[in-house]
């Protein structure tokens, strides 16, 4: 019996099991009642309302030019990770399971759009060196907490925080709180840029279980849809994008608000604009 | 049969993670605490932290080094090389490759060089002596004009670190390991001597410092170097290279300096490199000075990922070095 109990304890030294506090696997819909414009018919040219960023993210932001999504390179780029919730993003969840002890290992994720598939790494395996390549949905490790599973992922790609060329850097980190409450998943994301945001940019994105769902395949095909000069890449010079001010305009908002910042998060600006009588 | 666990049981699972521990402790130990490799794909692996980065290529025929790193780390560099081979081949470093003449690339030259072997025969075997002694340094011939000197001048170093073949026209091809290797030169980029290795099955492009994640490219104007030519050199990289999904993996891409990289990450970096020179390239149109130039901080949503204000390579020495090349005479 004594032998037996060491060979147990070995056993639990070799293996750290995962036990899964609550099924996150389906099909689920996306629920757009959160952001709505941003996130399907898409975001205005200089909305950086709300957003943490700083004036370097502000720049590059207004440098942006949509025309560059023509370029054959950037056609087939995916949502990355942080991203791809947040569009057309019809969603299915599966585990990976040991077949021998039942434990789980992994959680998958495929998003509609541009099809990214996802692991999260539920064994307890270290996150690669920094030297090690990054990647659209970056390399992701997730633990139980209670019934809520919170995830960190790190080796991301330069991505985006907003789809008008507001950036989010590969220095960035993300960690998500996934929360399935019966047939509905909410997912709260948090980015830390260390490069681009002042503050981590948190939100909420939510789904609705949808067993009949099927996700069509997504292939992408590059191709020159615009005859350019080589190596010609679409951008505005600083201080020459004539479209940064029709969001304000059309909105009636003063201009330091459509300009972002950290401030712009919280309720007490619009308290500041009254008092400033913008 | 039982099922139920022994002693026996107990002692192999202890004697394995033993084993295991110390196996790991041992490769852990023997591969040296600076040096770090993580291996790419096919034959050829990536070596971090003796400078810029080192790919190693192993197999069947021997190995074949794509730089070497600084001359402080070279003992440590060959060390891990030769571990590295040991698993896969019982011959020697046959080939070094040189992406350009800098000290962080070229520093383990002449170390590395001579714990190899060329192979020679014909009419070489036995009349010459020296000609089977250490590796083959393989570069463009301006890597040579920059490591050696004209006779009678000191040279920078010594000779052993010296190229043993140069070529001087847009290529050089050799076939190793079971795989083509192709050196592209580009004209003039960081310097007039830069080659971007292109290891064809194990589908892996060394690019040397025309593409880093760190730092704003170095565009050394003393040596050679233009931002012209660097764009032109990262567009190159950018046709070489084919992601194999959704603009990922596929070609993989080890740069001068930083982490593993794909096609993705250049077309990023080319993006910003192209948008700084337009932006410059505008202001020079307008007749604003250099200092003007630096004063508009033309890159500052790019400073927090490559910029620096101390180091060998300072964010107002890049905006310099691209004002300067767009302003040289034809």
């Amino acid at each position: 019996m004594r032998f037996r109990c060491i060979s147990i304890v070995v056993l639990m030294l070799v293996s750290v099991p995962a036990f899964a506090q609550m099924d996150l696997s389906g099909e689920w819909a996306p629920r757009f009642h959160e952001d709505n414009p941003e996130r399907l018919a898409g975001p205005e040219i200089g909305d950086y309302l709300g957003l943490p960023i700083n004036d370097a993210a502000r720049l590059r932001a207004d440098s942006w030019d949509a025309s560059i999504l023509t370029l054959p390179e950037h056609q087939c780029k995916p949502h990355p990770a942080d991203y791809g919730p947040r569009g057309p993003a019809n969603l299915r969840i599966w585990k990976e399971v040991d077949k021998e002890s039942q434990q789980l290992i992994a959680y998958h994720t495929h998003i509609s759009w541009q099809a990214p598939e996802r692991t999260i790494w539920m064994d307890g395996r270290p996150h690669p060196p920094e030297y090690a390549a990054h990647t659209w949905q970056g390399f992701s490790t997730g633990k139980w907490e209670g019934d809520m599973l919170t995830v960190t992922t790190t080796h991301l790609k330069t991505g985006w925080i907003r789809r008008n060329g507001i950036p989010r850097s590969d220095r960035a980190t993300l960690m998500e709180h996934w929360v399935r409450h019966g047939d509905y998943l909410t997912l709260i994301s948090i980015i830390t840029d260390p490069a681009y945001l002042t503050e981590p940019f948190i939100r909420t994105t939510n789904w609705i279980l949808d067993p009949r769902q099927q996700i069509a395949p997504y292939p992408c095909e590059a191709v020159v849809e615009v005859e350019r000069p080589k190596g010609s890449i679409p951008h505005h010079l600083p201080g020459t994008n004539t479209f940064l001010n029709e969001f304000p305009k059309r909105f009636n908002l003063p201009e330091v608000a459509a300009r972002g910042g950290a401030d712009t998060m919280y309720p007490e600006f619009q308290e500041k604009m009254k008092a400033s009588g913008k | 049969m039982s099922r139920g666990y022994t002693i026996v049981d107990a002692g192999k699972l202890l004697v394995l993670l033993f084993s295991f521990t110390v196996n790991t402790a041992l490769a852990l130990a023997q591969q040296s605490s600076d040096i770090h490799v993580l291996h790419v794909q096919g034959n050829v692996d990536m070596l971090v932290g003796a400078g810029g980065n080192i790919a190693v290529q192993v197999g069947h025929d021997g190995v074949l080094m794509v730089d070497t790193g600084l001359a402080q780390t070279a003992d440590q560099v060959v060390a891990t090389v030769k571990q590295l081979a040991k698993p896969v081949t019982n011959k020697p470093l046959r080939f070094i490759l040189n992406t350009h003449f800098h000290p962080d690339h070229t520093g383990g030259n002449e170390k590395a060089r001579a714990a190899g072997t060329t192979i020679t025969g014909g009419n070489v075997a036995g009349n010459i002596q020296d000609a089977t002694e250490g590796a083959a340094i393989y570069a463009h011939e301006n890597v040579m004009k920059r490591l050696s000197a004209p006779t009678g001048a000191q040279a920078p170093t010594p000779s052993g670190a010296w190229p043993t073949d140069t070529f001087f026209g847009d290529t050089q091809e050799l076939f190793f390991n079971g795989e083509a290797v192709q050196m592209f030169h580009p004209k003039s980029a960081h310097t007039d001597g830069d080659s971007i290795v292109f290891f064809r099955r194990s589908d892996v492009v060394l690019t040397g410092d025309i593409f880093t994640t760190t730092n704003y490219p170095v565009i050394d104007l003393q040596n050679g170097g233009s931002i012209n030519g660097l764009i032109d050199a990262l567009n190159f990289i950018l046709d070489i290279t084919i992601p194999a999904e959704k603009q990922e993996g596929g070609t993989m891409v080890i740069p001068g300096h930083g982490r593993l990289c794909d096609e993705a990450d250049v077309v990023e970096y080319r993006d910003m490199v192209t948008i700084i020179r337009d932006r410059i390239q505008d202001m020079i149109k307008k007749d604003i000075t250099l200092e003007q130039v630096k004063a508009a901080k033309p890159t500052r949503d790019y400073d927090p990922l490559y910029g620096s204000t101390t180091g060998r390579w300072t964010t107002d020495m890049f905006v310099e070095a691209v004002y300067k090349s767009l302003s040289a005479k034809k």
